[in-house]
C-alpha cells in the first residue's frame, strides 16, 4: 500500500484507488460460474411457469449485483455515486408497467380485429 | 502587512460517510464526486446512458413479443446444437457466458496488477481479457451463421413469431458491436501498459496529457458492463 500512499501525497491526487484482494475477485469469479450455471440449469432440466421466472430472474440479480459491487467496485463508492447511477435505471421499471399495458392493448385489439392466431 | 494564511488541500476535514455524505457530496456547491476522477465519473455517466439504451431494446423485446399473436419460437430449441448424435439445449449460449465471465475474472486482476503498477501482468491479463472478448464475438458469428443459413431473418423465420429476428439480430448485435469495440479499447491500453506509458508519465497521442493506471480501471467498468449486459440478454432473451 506503499504506492497508494504516495499517490494521494500529490496535491491533485484526490481520486483514490480501489485496492481489493484477489483473493475476493476469484471468489465472486466462482460465485459468477455457480450462478450461470444454475441458470442454465433451470433451462436444462426444462424448469416452467412462475418458478422458472422467478429463478431466472433471482439468479440474474445475484449475477449483476456481484457484478457491479464487487467488479465495478460499486460497493465501496461513495453514495453520491453510487445513488447517481444506480437509482435512475429503476425508473425504467416505470417504462416497462407503461408498456406491458400497451402490448396488453396491441394484443386485445390484434385478437379482436383479426381473430384468433392465423 | 497583512498576510493571507495558507491552506494545503491535504488538511481537509473528514467528509461525512452514509446518507449525510450522500446529502453534504450534492450540496456542496463544488464538485459532487469527491474520491472519483472525472474519467470515472464521465465513464460511470456513459454507462448509465449505455444502460438505457440496453433498457429499451429490451423493453421493445418484451412489447413485440407479449403483442404479437403467433407463438413465440423456443430458444431453447431454436440455439440448440447438435452434438454426439443428440441436440443440446442451449450449449453455445452456455459456454458464451462462461467465457464472458470469465474475461470479467481476468479484467478484475489486470485492474488490481495495474493499481501495483505490474506493468507485465497487466498487460497480459488485458490481453487475455480481449482474446476471450474475440473468442466470444467469433461464436456469436457463428450463431449468427447458424441462424441465417436456417432462415432466420429480421422478417421472417420458419419458428414462429416474426419479430423474433429483428429483436435477436438488434439486441445481440448491439451487444456483440459493444464487445468488439470493448477487445479494441482493451488492446490499446494494453499496449500502453506494456510499452510503459504510465510509468513514464508519456503523453498520450489525442489528449496530450498524462495518463495513470487509473484507465485500467476505467477500461474496466467498460469491460464489465459489457459483460453486465449480457447477463440480461441471457436471462431475458434466452431463457425467458
Amino acid at each position: 500500500m506503499a504506492q497508494t500512499a504516495a499517490h494521494s501525497a500529490q496535491p491533485t491526487a484526490q481520486a483514490e484507488h480501489q485496492q481489493h484482494p484477489i483473493k475476493l475477485y476469484l471468489a465472486v469469479w466462482g460465485l459468477l460460474f455457480v450462478l450461470s450455471f444454475f441458470s442454465y440449469l433451470v433451462d436444462y432440466l426444462h424448469v416452467q411457469g412462475y418458478l422458472r421466472w422467478s429463478l431466472i430472474l433471482i439468479f440474474m440479480v445475484l449475477k449483476a449485483g456481484l457484478i457491479v459491487a464487487i467488479f465495478m467496485h460499486m460497493a465501496w463508492e461513495r453514495l453520491a455515486l453510487t445513488y447517481a447511477i444506480l437509482l435512475p435505471p429503476i425508473l425504467v421499471l416505470v417504462f416497462v408497467a407503461m408498456m406491458v399495458s400497451e402490448a396488453n392493448y396491441t394484443l386485445l385489439t390484434r385478437l379482436t380485429a383479426f381473430g384468433a392466431a392465423p | 502587512m497583512h498576510e493571507s494564511a495558507k491552506t494545503t488541500p491535504s488538511t481537509s476535514l473528514p467528509r461525512p460517510s452514509g446518507l449525510s455524505g450522500f446529502a453534504s457530496d450534492w450540496a456542496s456547491d463544488q464538485r459532487t464526486f469527491k474520491n472519483v476522477s472525472w474519467g470515472k465519473a464521465m465513464m460511470w455517466i456513459f454507462l448509465l446512458s449505455d444502460t438505457f439504451v440496453f433498457g429499451c431494446f429490451l423493453l421493445a423485446y418484451m412489447t413485440a413479443r407479449m403483442s404479437t399473436t403467433v407463438p413465440w419460437p423456443n430458444p431453447s430449441e431454436v440455439f440448440a446444437l447438435h452434438i454426439g448424435g443428440q441436440d443440446v439445449p442451449l450449449i453455445l449460449i452456455a459456454i458464451m457466458t462462461f467465457v464472458l465471465i470469465s474475461s470479467s475474472g481476468t479484467m478484475a486482476m489486470a485492474v488490481n496488477y495495474g493499481y501495483r503498477r505490474d506493468r507485465r501482468k497487466t498487460a497480459i491479463l488485458m490481453l487475455l481479457t480481449a482474446l476471450f472478448g474475440a473468442t466470444f464475438v467469433g461464436m456469436q458469428a457463428f450463431e449468427w451463421t447458424k441462424l441465417i443459413m436456417e432462415g432466420v431473418r429480421p422478417w421472417e423465420n420458419p419458428f414462429g413469431a416474426a419479430q423474433f429476428g429483428s429483436t435477436f439480430f438488434m439486441i445481440t448485435g448491439f451487444h456483440g458491436t459493444h464487445v468488439t469495440i470493448g477487445v479494441i479499447f482493451l488492446i490499446i491500453i494494453a499496449r500502453k501498459v506494456w510499452r510503459g506509458d504510465f510509468d513514464t508519465e508519456k503523453r498520450g497521442f489525442f489528449t496530450s496529457r498524462k495518463g495513470n493506471y487509473e484507465i485500467v480501471e476505467i477500461t474496466g467498468l467498460y469491460w464489465h458492463f459489457v459483460d453486465l449486459v449480457w447477463v440480461f440478454i441471457f436471462a431475458f432473451f434466452y431463457l425467458w
